[in-house]
Parts: C-alpha cells; structure tokens; sequence
C-alpha cells in the first residue's frame, strides 16, 4: 500500500475532528430540549456528526478502488 | 403461542441453526474454502460489541438519561477512523508473533513477562465476569417476562427459583456446550475458529434486523413515525428533559460523555472478546479497510430507533413503574403482537449468547495459557514436555475454563448481579479492561515503556478500580457496611469510595476511570523512566513498535540466541500440536531456508524462534517461551549479539550511503560521457575536413603535373614538394589518431630506461624547428643544470614536448611570438614548462583543454591546425608516467602547460599505474 501513510494521517484528521465535534464545548451548543425540522436537536446533530464521520472514512479508504486489490491472505490458515 | 414450551422449542431451534452454522463454518474451514474471508463477514462479527447491554440497556439507559447512551457507540466509530495506525498494528504484531489473546499480547511486548500475563488474565476474568452474567440475566428476565404473557411484570426475583427450574441456568449450560464444541474443537497453532466467527455473524445479522424491525414498529406502527413521537414527547415535561444529556433522573455531565466516549473507544479493541474477533480471527489484514466504515455504520443502524423505543415506551407506559430497559419487549406485548414479541426475544439472546460464546472463549485461552500452563509449566519440565497427550490435556484445561467462566457469571448473577442495571454494570466491566491502555497504547509506540512500569501502572489502575467501583457494590448487596460508601472508610471522609479525596462533578463510573486511569498511567511512565529494562524485553519493544520494518521478512529477525537438538524440538511439537503438524513445521521450515535435514542435528537459532513461535498460538508466548527453554540452551543477547545487530544496522547504512555515492559518480560519469560524445562528433568532422584539405591540394596538384606539359621545371618541382609536405601532413595526422587509439585502449607498452629530460626538450625543439620558422616565434631555453634524469619512454616524452610545442606555436602571437621553455627541478620531480604570449585560454575551458577532441573554436581563421587529440595523448602518456600536467592561463596574457615527472632515484622501483609496463 504505497499511500497508507497519507490514508492514516487522513483519518488521523476525521479522528480529532470527530473527538472535537462530539465534545463538550461544540456538543453544548447542541445541548438544548429543542425540536428541529420535528427531530430533537441534540438527536439530529448526533446522528448527521455521525454519519458525516462514515461518508470521510469512506472518502478517505475509497472501497471502490481498494476492494480486494490484494487478496492475499496475511497469515493462512495452518493445521 | 407465547406458552412456556412453545418459547423453549423456539429457543433451542434458534440454538440448533446456530450450531449448524458453526458446524457448516468449521466444516468448509477444514477444506479450505473459508466462507468468513471477507470484510462483510469481518464487520458482522466485529459487531459482537453490540450485545444484551445494546439491545436492552441502551433503551433503559435512554428512558433515564436522554443520549447518555451515544457515547458507547460514537467511541468506537471514531475508534475505527484510527484503525489504519492502531488496530492494523495489533493485528500485524500479533500475526506476526502469534498472538492469541490480550494477555498473551501484553506478556509477550514485556519480556515474554508469566507475571504480567498472570496479572492482565486475572484483571480479564474478574472485570468480564459481572459482564457475562449481565448478559445471562438478560436472556433469562427477557425469557421470564415473555413467559407471562399477556401479563407485564416485572422480572422475579431471580433467587426465588431453584438453580434447577431456573432457565437461565440451562442457556448457560447450552452456551458452555456450544464453546466447547466450537471453541476448542483441536488445538490450533492460530486459535482460530471459524465456525464460531459464522455463527457470531449470522447473530448479528439476527440482532441487528430484530431490533430495526421493533424500532419501525414502534415509530411507524404504535407512532406515527419520529416526528410524531418527538413533538409528543415535547410536550411531556419529563420526556422533554431527555432531549439533552444531562437532563433526566441521572444527570450526566460533560465530562461524564467524554470519559464514556474514551471507555468505549479503548474497549472496542482491548475487551477480550473483541481482541478475539478482530485480530486474533482476523483472516486479512486488508478487511479493516472496509469494516472501518461498514462497522459504524452497523452501530449507526443498531441506534437509530434506541431513542423512539425509550419515548414511545415512557409515553405508553406513563407513570407505571416499568422497567425500560425491556421496553422493546413490552411494546410489542402490550399490542399482541406475539410473533413480534418472540422475534425481539429471539434478537436479545442472539446479542446476549454472541456476546457469552466469544467472551468465555477469549477468557478461557487466558485461563489456560496465563494462568494454569505456567503452573503446570512448573513442574518437572521434561517429564511434562515429552508427554505425548499435552495437547488434549491443554484442550481439558480450555474446557474446565470455559466451564469454570460461565459458572463463575451465573453465580454472580445470582447473587450479586441482581442489584444494578444492565448498562451500570456492563460500564464496570468496561472501565477495568481500559486499565490495559497505557500497556498496550504505550506498548506499540513508546519503546522506553517497560515491564515494571507496566506492571506497577496495571496494579495501581486496578485497585483503584476495585476500590472506587467495586467495593460499593459489595456494600449495595449487603456484604460490607453501607456506610462505608457513604461515611467513607472508618468515617474518613476524603476516602469515600464514591468522592475520592473529596472530588465531584462525576458519576461513580467517569469518576473511577479519572482516578483509576490517573494512577494508571502515572504508574506506567514513571516507573518506565525510572526503571531499566532486560534484554529479552528491549528486543520485544522493537519488534512490536518497528514491527512494520520486521516483518517484511518473516522469521528474519534472530535476535534470539539458542540452539537444541532437533529431536527434541520435534517431540516438543508433536506433545502440542501432535506429531503429523509437527514433522510438518520443522520440514517447512527446512524447505524454506534450505537447511538438509538428514544431515543436520542442531537446530539454529532461527528454527527456535521459529518452533517457539509456533508453540505461541497454542498455548501463548511466556508458556512458549518457558517451554521451549527447557530444550534448548539459550542465553539472553549478550554484548555479542547487540554488536552483531548495530553491526549489520551500520553495514546497511553504509551500503545505502555507497549507492549514494555511486549513483552521484554515474551521474558525472554520464554527463561526461555526454560531452565526450559530442565532442567525438565535432572531431569526426574536423578530422575529415583535415584530412581532406591535404588530399585536395595533392590530388590539384598531382592533376596539374600530370596533365601540364608546358609546366617548366621549377614548378614541377616545387609542386611535388608541396605533394611531399602534405602527404607527411596526412600520415602525421593519421599516426596521431592511431597512437591516441593505442595509449587509449592502454594497449601501450612503454620502454622504460633513464632519460635525461634536456636532451628530451632539445629533440622536440629540433623537429618543430620548421613549424616554428614559419612564424615569427622566438624560441627561449630556460634549463636548469641540476641533475634531470627520469625514468620513462624517451621517444613517448619527447612527444609530450612536441606536443606542447606545436600547440604554444599554434596559439603564439604570430608577429611577436615569444615561447618559453623551462626546465626545473622540483623536490622529487623534475618539471618542464612551456609557456607561450598567446590569447589564453578562458577560465571556463581550463577543464577540457586535455579532453581529446576539444579544440578552441576561436581560432582566428575558423580553421584549425590540428586533430584535438595532442594534448590529450600528451596527458596520457604523462599519466603513465605518474607524472602530472596541467595548465595555467589568463586571458590575453598568455597560457603555460606544465607536466612533472618523478625523478628517477637509486635502486628505486618505480610504481607504474596500472600494471601497463611491460619492462
């Protein structure tokens, strides 16, 4: 894997930027008995924070190129 | 349909498939069509994280705290954002030294440490155990609250049954079956099970699909999907206060997500079981890419409705003391929905059995390779060593783990589990296994960490774990006085279990971690840096923390000094792994490293570490390692071996360093080469032209003689003599290129005799006597009387003088041409210069004047008298001499070519390069 140092510091990055989005002082701006478009507003920040983290790593590993690129099997199976 | 029996048919068909499964998974496993290869299968069985705990707890969880129970699943996403640099680590190591658990994990960077494994294995079996038994509460209140329909009650007190009518008790002993069969089918050198791997997939996929399809019939059935419940439960005060995380009956901080964010993070890859499915049942290392995203999204599905079932189950259920942490199970009930009923019954224990297959399978190698091999390990070790029925016995002790595992949670279960909730306690379990952390994080990055400050760091964080977690419990449950939590011990204040010197702002859980991790992590580095570390354990630190340098060659690293007869080895295998699988590993490796094994006796170090290696995945690396070293004669690195490894470091360095310098010298050389090209081009023509020059005027001449009658005497006579000059002029030239081609080729051979360098300069002036007449060119001698005699080729040095010569007469002033030749003595040399009042050479051209071929293209005429190749064959033959030449110039001023000789001494040989001379 020629570019797995850049793919680490990449998700390096989605890492501190999630560690930094999910905690407290960005989360208590969220932390409020609120509704927004009918969905409790600290529900929905969660969930979208979450499923933007998802769409980066996959950004970032891009399966599409990746899959199964080297099937070799790292260690098989002895007996 | 809801009747007890039919429930228990159900149950055990649902048990049977997974059996079937398992049996299914080994089965293709054995004829190595692995059907768990692929990241698909790899993320389900990741997905074993996600148990009773997800599946009941978090609803109950969300009923009293609102999003309290997000963190457990944000941790592990952005856990999974760093498994390139972490996970992917521990896993290479672990293929690489064939770890097999945890503990052995820990053991095995710290020195091969018996008393680190011991201590990480007892930290595992005593902080999962409450886990385990959370989940068999799970199953069997999920069971007793089903078996009451169309009731809703809450569980029974689960003491008031005999263990014998208690269902609980019987799932236990179906799940130990189930890890017996699938977990210690035979002993493998990997621990791999696949079987196990298909059916914790298959219970995921039933987890996952059952609590999805609850959570729409909850939102979209009972509700008229999220918006309706929310703006319901807007205008429900308590409800409303859930919508934030520290609203709710229990109040969670900020700090209190953080530290749950960073438990569950940790505890996706140091929880046993989950070390269990991600690395040590890790096919390839290449299906992490995938489940990086496929596994959040998994947990994004599983928690997508947590919080519509907690609203619709508060808002159903009112002010009528449920409990919610089976809501999921109530609602359908309450709605007679049966078949829906059993399927969310049939999706806890799917969570709940998953969770309790693969945690007691983990726990039970620990047992097995921490805790009971090294006793066993103890006694007389040959005796032990060369008994052949080992490996059955190793498999009997898994067994007696196994069952000993689920005893030990039933039993806490009974009587001490019944007072938390599923959430609390599954946290208690969870801030234990964080106490490996520092070990581990510090253990694959930090080479300084060491065995004592990893030791000292585990035993401070768990006690502090025992004391602010734990003891309150016991005092919960009546076994040490209630106020000991609240007065503190012996009424000192600052000691309560719960406010440890005196501090607050946490709950009990975030609280321990702060100071249990304090402590912890304090212990690990401080102790690291204060104590020193052995041989054995220096070697391990690098090979994990450079483990991605090491293991590009496998088996490459020997830094491991011993040797042992291979008999031995081989019958220390066969009791193992048995005598087929052992004759096998000792000849793969002689194929591999082409070692004859007929005539060979000793193992060397290599197939040690290799056997030792091997013996790892089944019984652990300090049990291993303990073993093999009663075979063989080993002796830690000695000052030797870690010359021997900063030696070929060096080497290697040095190696990379000369390829530099080779490279920079083909690079000159290239470039020269280059020029030399060009300039071989430039002199093809200017040879031609010079060559074709002579031949017209001898052919117009030669013609006009011919033809011309009426040409008088004198003409005739004068042109044949013009046809004389030039033919020399040709075989001067042609002589030229041919002895440059010689002295080139260094097929040269020099007639060595002493030479006296005056008569030397006098035999060069002599025959350029002509060239110099024709110019008005004044000739000075400028000749030392010293004693001038070198030893060398006569006629090939006056040639280097002549040379010089006809090249300052070439370049002379033609009016007032004035040549000086000097001839000196140097120390050891004698030097002869010849200098000339010419235009000079640039400076830029100072370098190529000795260059074959290079001539001055600001000859006056454009034409130039010459091949380019005297000085060059002047410098050859100088070089062949050991002499030097070389050239000073300045513009407009003149330039001076000057060459040194060695003098030639008494009885002295004289040191040809090159070996060229032929005396």
């Amino acid at each position: 894997m020629k570019d797995a140092g850049q793919k680490s510091r990449r998700l390096v990055g989605i890492f501190l930027l999630g560690m930094v989005l999910a905690n407290y002082p960005i989360l208590s701006l969220f932390n409020l008995d609120r509704l927004f478009i009918g969905i409790p507003l600290l529900y929905l920040y969660m969930f979208s924070l979450w499923t933007v983290i998802i769409f980066l790593i996959i950004l970032v590993i891009k399966p599409w190129v990746s899959a199964e690129e080297s099937p070799t099997r790292s260690s098989p199976k002895t007996r | 349909m809801l009747e007890t029996g039919n429930i228990i048919l159900i149950s055990l068909a649902y048990l049977s498939l997974l059996f079937a499964i398992a049996y299914y998974g080994d089965k293709r496993a054995d004829e190595n069509r692995s059907i768990i290869s692929n990241p698909y299968i790899y993320t389900l069985s990741l997905a074993v994280y996600c148990t009773a705990w997800t599946f009941y707890g978090s609803v109950g969880l969300a009923a009293h705290s609102g999003l309290g129970f997000l963190p457990i699943y944000i941790g592990p996403t952005l856990m999974a954002s760093l498994g390139l640099l972490i996970l992917r680590k521990i896993i290479r190591i672990s293929k690489v030294h064939h770890i097999t658990s945890i503990s052995d994990f820990i053991a095995s960077r710290y020195g091969k440490s018996v008393t680190l494994g011991r201590v990480v294995a007892v930290i595992c079996v005593l902080g999962i155990i409450p886990y385990i038994s959370l989940q068999l509460k799970a199953v069997s209140s999920s069971l007793l609250i089903l078996t009451k329909y169309p009731m809703l009650t809450l569980p029974l007190d689960h003491t008031q049954i005999p263990v014998f009518m208690d269902t609980a008790f019987y799932a236990t002993v179906i799940l130990a079956v189930f890890a017996i069969l699938f977990g210690t089918r035979h002993l493998d050198t990997t621990e791999r099970h696949e079987g196990m791997v298909a059916a914790i997939a298959f219970e995921s996929i039933v987890k996952l699909a059952a609590f999805l399809i609850i959570g729409c019939f909850v939102t979209y059935y009972i509700y008229d999907g999220f918006t309706d419940i929310a703006s319901r439960a807007m205008a429900n005060d308590k409800l409303r206060s859930l919508f934030t995380i520290s609203g709710g009956g229990k109040k969670l901080a900020y700090v209190d997500w953080t530290m749950y964010l960073f438990l569950s993070m940790m505890a996706f890859i140091l929880l046993p079981r989950q070390f269990q499915v991600a690395v040590v049942e890790n096919v390839n290392e290449n299906h992490l890419n995938n489940a990086m995203w496929l596994f959040p999204l998994y947990l994004l599905g599983i928690n997508i409705f947590v919080l519509p079932i907690a609203f619709g189950g508060e808002l159903h259920f009112g002010s009528a003391q449920m409990d919610a942490d089976f809501f999921a199970l109530f609602l359908p009930m309450v709605k007679q929905k049966e078949v829906l009923a059993l399927l969310v019954f049939i999706g806890g224990t799917s969570a709940a059995t998953g969770m309790v297959i693969v945690e007691t399978i983990a726990l039970s190698t620990m047992i097995c390779n921490e805790l009971v091999m090294p006793l066993l390990l103890r006694l007389p070790i040959r005796r032990l060593a060369y008994r052949s029925d080992l490996s059955s016995l190793i498999l009997s002790i898994r067994r007696g783990s196994i069952v000993f595992v689920l005893m030990f949670g039933y039993a806490y279960f009974r009587f001490v589990g019944e007072f938390s909730a599923l959430v609390a306690t599954g946290l208690m379990s969870f801030s234990a296994i964080v106490q490996f952390t520092p070990a581990i994080i510090g253990g694959i990055f930090w080479k300084e960490g060491t065995r004592t400050g990893a030791l000292w760091g585990l035993l401070a964080g768990f006690t502090v774990w025992g004391y602010t977690l734990v003891l309150p419990t016991l005092a919960n449950a009546g076994i040490i006085p209630q106020t000991f939590v609240t007065e503190g011990p012996f009424g000192i204040g600052f000691l309560k279990p719960y406010h440890l010197f005196g501090l607050s702002g946490f709950n009990n859980i975030s609280h321990a971690v702060f100071w249990s991790m304090l402590a912890n992590l304090t212990m690990y580095v401080g102790v690291s840096l204060v104590s020193t570390s052995g041989a054995m354990e220096r070697t391990q630190a690098n090979l994990f923390v450079d483990v991605f340098k090491f293991s590009k060659k496998p088996d490459g690293s020997h830094f491991w000094r011993g040797t042992a007869f291979i008999p031995d080895l081989r019958s220390l295998l066969a009791a193992v792994l048995g005598e087929r699988r052992a004759g096998e590993v000792i000849s793969d490796y002689a194929r591999r490293h082409d070692i004859d094994m007929s005539r060979k006796l000793k193992a060397d170090p290599g197939m040690v570490n290799h056997a030792e290696k091997v013996l790892s995945g089944a019984i652990g690396s300090s049990s291993a390692h303990v073993m093999v070293s009663s075979v063989v004669k080993e002796e830690p690195l000695g000052v030797e071996e870690v010359m021997e490894i900063i030696d070929e470091t060096k080497q290697a360095l040095a190696y990379s360093r000369n390829l530099e310098k080779i490279t920079a010298e083909l690079q000159a050389a290239n470039r020269q080469l280059m020029a030399l090209d060009s300039l071989k081009d430039e002199f093809v023509s200017t040879v031609t032209h010079e060559l074709r020059t002579p031949l017209t005027a001898i052919r117009s001449l030669a013609g006009i003689i011919h033809e011309g009658k009426g040409l008088s005497p004198e003409k005739r006579h004068k042109f044949s003599g013009i046809i004389l000059q030039e033919g020399e002029r040709l075989t001067r030239l042609i002589n030229q290129v041919l002895d440059f081609q010689k002295i080139e080729s260094q097929a040269v051979s020099l007639e060595v005799a002493p030479v006296d360098m005056k008569q030397v300069i006098e035999e060069a002036l002599k025959s350029t006597k002509q060239l110099v007449y024709g110019k008005e060119v004044d000739v000075k001698l400028d000749i030392d009387k010293n004693h001038m005699e070198v030893e060398g080729d006569h006629d090939r040095l006056v040639v280097v003088v002549l040379n010089l010569l006809s090249n300052a007469v070439k370049f002379c002033d033609n009016k007032n041409g004035v040549i000086t030749i000097k001839l000196s003595r140097e120390d050891e040399a004698v030097r002869v210069d010849v200098r000339d009042n010419g235009r000079g050479i640039r400076k830029e051209n100072l370098d190529m004047v000795f260059e074959r071929f290079w001539q001055d293209k600001r000859m006056p005429s454009g034409k130039v008298a010459g091949s380019g190749l005297g000085l060059a064959i002047a410098r050859k033959i100088v070089d062949h001499h050991n002499g030097r030449i070389w050239v000073e110039s300045e513009v407009g001023a003149g330039s001076t070519f000057s060459f040194s000789l060695p003098v030639k001494k008494e009885k002295n040989k004289t040191d040809w390069r090159d070996g060229i001379v032929k005396p």
